[in-house]
């Protein structure tokens, strides 16, 4: 795969690290040609995937490792992998459905935000296997040349 | 995240600052709805003008607490979301259901 330049890290599944996970995609993607609103994108999303794993891979289980991939392909592109290794997903299709949650006091509106945001997503999991979600995202000049 | 809380007769205005996200949601749920359920409350006014970010967590407390304060027959306002923030606020839909101000002012001016 050609890439420019990528960070990957591994942490706890602790609920304060979802911004620490957010902040760190977002400050790597400003290497890319993107604008401030498209970096809140990202952080957006990271946190999105970050809290499932943590809420539902690990059910708030507090000492598990969820790993962040992030990788810089050319100017525009960015691919993002979070993984963890908790119970994973039996239904992916209904786990993708806006406003299904199997928590009622969650709005099911992460897998959503991730699809609106971002250009790809592919979630791979199957119970008790783990979740690994990938996520790609064209940026402006990207969708200028395609365009041309 | 800070939170400060005003009562002013029966509504309640809750400003938030800093990051909603899970770390919050819970604590957040936990102050507002102690507050609905031991004072007497109709209208819970949402300040969002110091919240830099709100993630589906956030969402998820915001529209909780909407459903929480209509069914107790009461109002629910946001007011000063900025555009980052907003924006989230419009994906979920909350702004058909709420009305949001630009500032506090242009509530108590309604």
């Amino acid at each position: 795969m050609n890439m420019k330049n990528y960070v990957r890290f591994e942490f706890q599944s602790l609920p304060e690290n979802v911004s620490f996970a957010r902040s760190c995609v977002g400050a790597f993607a400003t290497q890319l040609n993107c604008t401030l609103e498209e970096i809140e994108e990202i952080k957006l999303v990271v946190s999105e995937a970050v809290s499932n794993s943590i809420i539902h891979g690990y059910e708030n289980k507090t000492t598990e490792k969820v790993l962040v991939m992030a990788t810089i392909l050319d100017d525009s592109t960015m691919e993002i992998m979070i993984e963890d290794y908790g119970q994973g997903i039996a239904d992916i299709e209904q786990a993708m459905e806006p406003s299904f949650s199997s928590d009622p006091n969650r709005t099911g509106l992460g897998f959503t935000l991730m699809k609106s945001f971002m250009d790809e997503l592919e979630v791979i999991s199957e119970p008790g296997q783990g979740t690994s979600i990938k996520l790609k995202r064209y940026f402006a000049a990207k969708n200028k040349e395609a365009l041309a | 995240m800070d939170l400060e809380f005003k009562q002013i007769r029966n509504t309640l205005l809750v400003r938030i600052q800093g990051e909603m996200d899970m770390v919050v949601a819970e604590k957040l749920r936990h102050e507002i709805d102690r507050k609905l359920e031991t004072k007497k409350i109709s209208n819970l006014i949402i300040n969002l003008e110091k919240v830099s970010f709100i993630d589906s967590s956030g969402l998820g407390v915001i529209i909780g607490r909407y459903k929480k304060i209509t069914g107790l027959s009461g109002r629910m306002f946001i007011v000063g979301a900025r555009p980052s923030v907003h924006k989230i606020l419009m994906f979920s839909g909350i702004n058909k259901l709420v009305s949001m101000y630009n500032n506090e002012q242009d509530i108590i001016n309604i």
